[in-house]
């Protein structure tokens, strides 16, 4: 087994210290920051993904491969940053205003990171200006929003419709996910769009990437 | 009023009451407010909903007390007034209900994950429940009711900080699962049957199920408690999942068909029948009415 794959089998296992050693060893050894970026880290957490998706691990075995990844992560930044390779793209997320139910957010998030994007987590009970001002300030070009209560997820509606009042329309594409929040819904309020599950979220985020106008 | 877990031990079947969160935006709680400051602020409006859910048949009423611990208000800067917002439901549920119910003490997850998953100290997380739990005891509540936990740890904390300000305060403990191919599973991964035995070792008088995914999975979790629990059972079940209409937020399952359903609840064993998420007193009375007519045989 090479290096690549060991860092994603230690990651399976949660293995923070094991990943952070195996990464150094692999820059050691002189393997590009971006094969080890894709071919480890990623690909390890794209694995994780999928077997929590199919219910064959629950949310401690993904946080554990997360703190993992992000040991590995820690090694790889400087070199990623030095060498310019750029990031999947840049996503603000929160829960919205007043929901404090923050597990599916952080799922995405760590999801997100896991496929290499540059994540910027507002936390629980981001107002709809704060999500707006930081994906400017930040160019980012997607905002993701979650919602686990029903009573908050009209402040979802204000984000976009903050958005469309800035004129930032197809500059800043937005993405709606939690369990009370369907495709139907992200339609209605004019979200770009909605992600199921949190890897179905990345998928989403992939697109609207790729569909955002500078 | 005879003690509660008298009446569940002679075998009666008891309702409690359904949603409220529901209830409060429907009565001009702002989206995005603390659900407790109601608490604070128009506690008359718990008294209104607390009689409604008596006058359509429930006997077990809850305290609009679910974010009360100081982790949870700490996310709304309200941690300094844990001991009003837990008291003054209490009272305004005691107002409505007298002694015609049993006023039932909620208690819902810190918000917080617990060490090695998350950041939290576990005895940081205990510590925050017992403020909750003095709270409520010392308001006069007649049952605690620990709900809608995920992490057994967690769940443990909460029991544990009751029965550590009373032992003699029954304690009703219910978790929420996810249907998976493999069965029913919280999603940090607690089967029913380590829920069952977690629950029980920790001190909890009642345990079961709330929340969830609509009562004919909730059926199929009643029997999976019963297979490995001899305490007494209690279900609050969501009418369904939620969805929405034209912007409005609407749960599918109608009050004739989760009381129809929840006929099997009884044949389960489970003692205590409720609501949760998008549970009306009208569902609270056609479960009622179930309820008698199995008893009347």
């Amino acid at each position: 087994m090479d290096i690549l794959e060991r860092i994603s089998e230690k990651l399976l296992d949660g293995d923070d210290q094991e990943v952070g050693r195996l990464t150094r060893q692999a820059i050691e050894q002189g393997l590009p920051p971006r094969k080890i970026l894709d071919d480890g880290l990623i690909a390890g957490m794209g694995i994780v993904g999928q077997r929590f998706k199919v219910h064959e691990i629950f949310l401690p075995e993904v946080l554990m491969a997360a703190k993992a990844m992000y040991a590995g992560m820690d090694e790889l930044r400087p070199l990623l940053v030095k060498e310019g390779v750029p990031s999947a793209g840049k996503v603000v997320l929160g829960s919205v205003q007043g929901d404090l139910h923050d597990i599916g957010k952080n799922l995405v998030g760590i999801m997100l990171r896991g496929a290499g994007f540059e994540v910027i987590d507002l936390g629980n009970d981001v107002a709809p200006e704060r999500f707006v001002e930081t994906a400017r300030e930040q160019e980012a070009p997607v905002i993701g929003m979650s919602a686990l209560l029903t009573t908050t997820m009209p402040v979802m509606k204000n984000v976009v419709e903050l958005i469309r009042e800035q004129g930032l329309d197809g500059q800043i594409k937005t993405i709606v996910g939690g369990a009370p929040v369907d495709a139907a819904f992200a339609g209605e309020i004019g979200a770009d769009a909605h992600g199921f599950d949190a890897a179905n979220a990345v998928e989403r985020v992939k697109l609207l990437v790729g569909k955002t106008s500078k | 009023m005879r003690p509660l877990l008298e009446r569940l031990e002679r075998g009666e079947t008891l309702v409690a009451d359904g949603a409220l969160g529901t209830m409060l935006l429907e009565r001009g709680l702002p989206p995005g407010q603390c659900p407790e400051s109601v608490n604070l602020e128009r506690p008359q409006i718990l008294e209104e909903i607390a009689g409604l859910y008596l006058e359509a048949g429930a006997e077990i009423i809850q305290t609009n007390t679910f974010g009360g611990s100081p982790l949870k208000l700490g996310f709304y800067k309200l941690e300094d007034k844990v001991e009003e917002i837990n008291r003054s439901a209490v009272r305004a549920v005691r107002n409505a209900v007298g002694d015609r119910a049993y006023v039932s003490g909620s208690c819902g997850p810190s918000g917080k994950i617990l060490k090695p998953y998350g950041d939290a100290d576990p005895e940081k997380v205990y510590y925050s429940f017992r403020k909750q739990m003095e709270a409520l005891i010392a308001a006069g509540v007649d049952v605690i009711c620990v709900e809608t936990m995920v992490d057994l740890a967690e769940a443990a904390c909460a029991i544990k900080a009751a029965k550590d300000v009373s032992a003699v305060t029954p304690v009703m403990a219910t978790m929420t699962f996810d249907a998976t191919p493999k069965g029913f599973y919280t999603i940090m991964g607690v089967s029913i049957e380590k829920a069952a035995s977690g629950l029980q070792e920790a001190g909890a008088d009642v345990v079961g199920s709330n929340c969830g995914q609509g009562i004919e999975n909730m059926i199929q979790i009643a029997w999976a408690f019963r297979r490995c629990s001899d305490l007494p059972l209690i279900i609050q079940s969501n009418a369904g999942l939620p969805k929405t209409e034209g912007g409005r937020v609407v749960y599918e399952e109608t009050p004739a068909f989760m009381a129809e359903q929840a006929g099997q609840l009884l044949a389960a064993g489970v003692s205590i029948i409720g609501g949760c998420c998008g549970t009306t007193p009208a569902h609270i009375r056609a479960l009622r009415q179930m309820v008698d007519a199995v008893a009347d045989g």
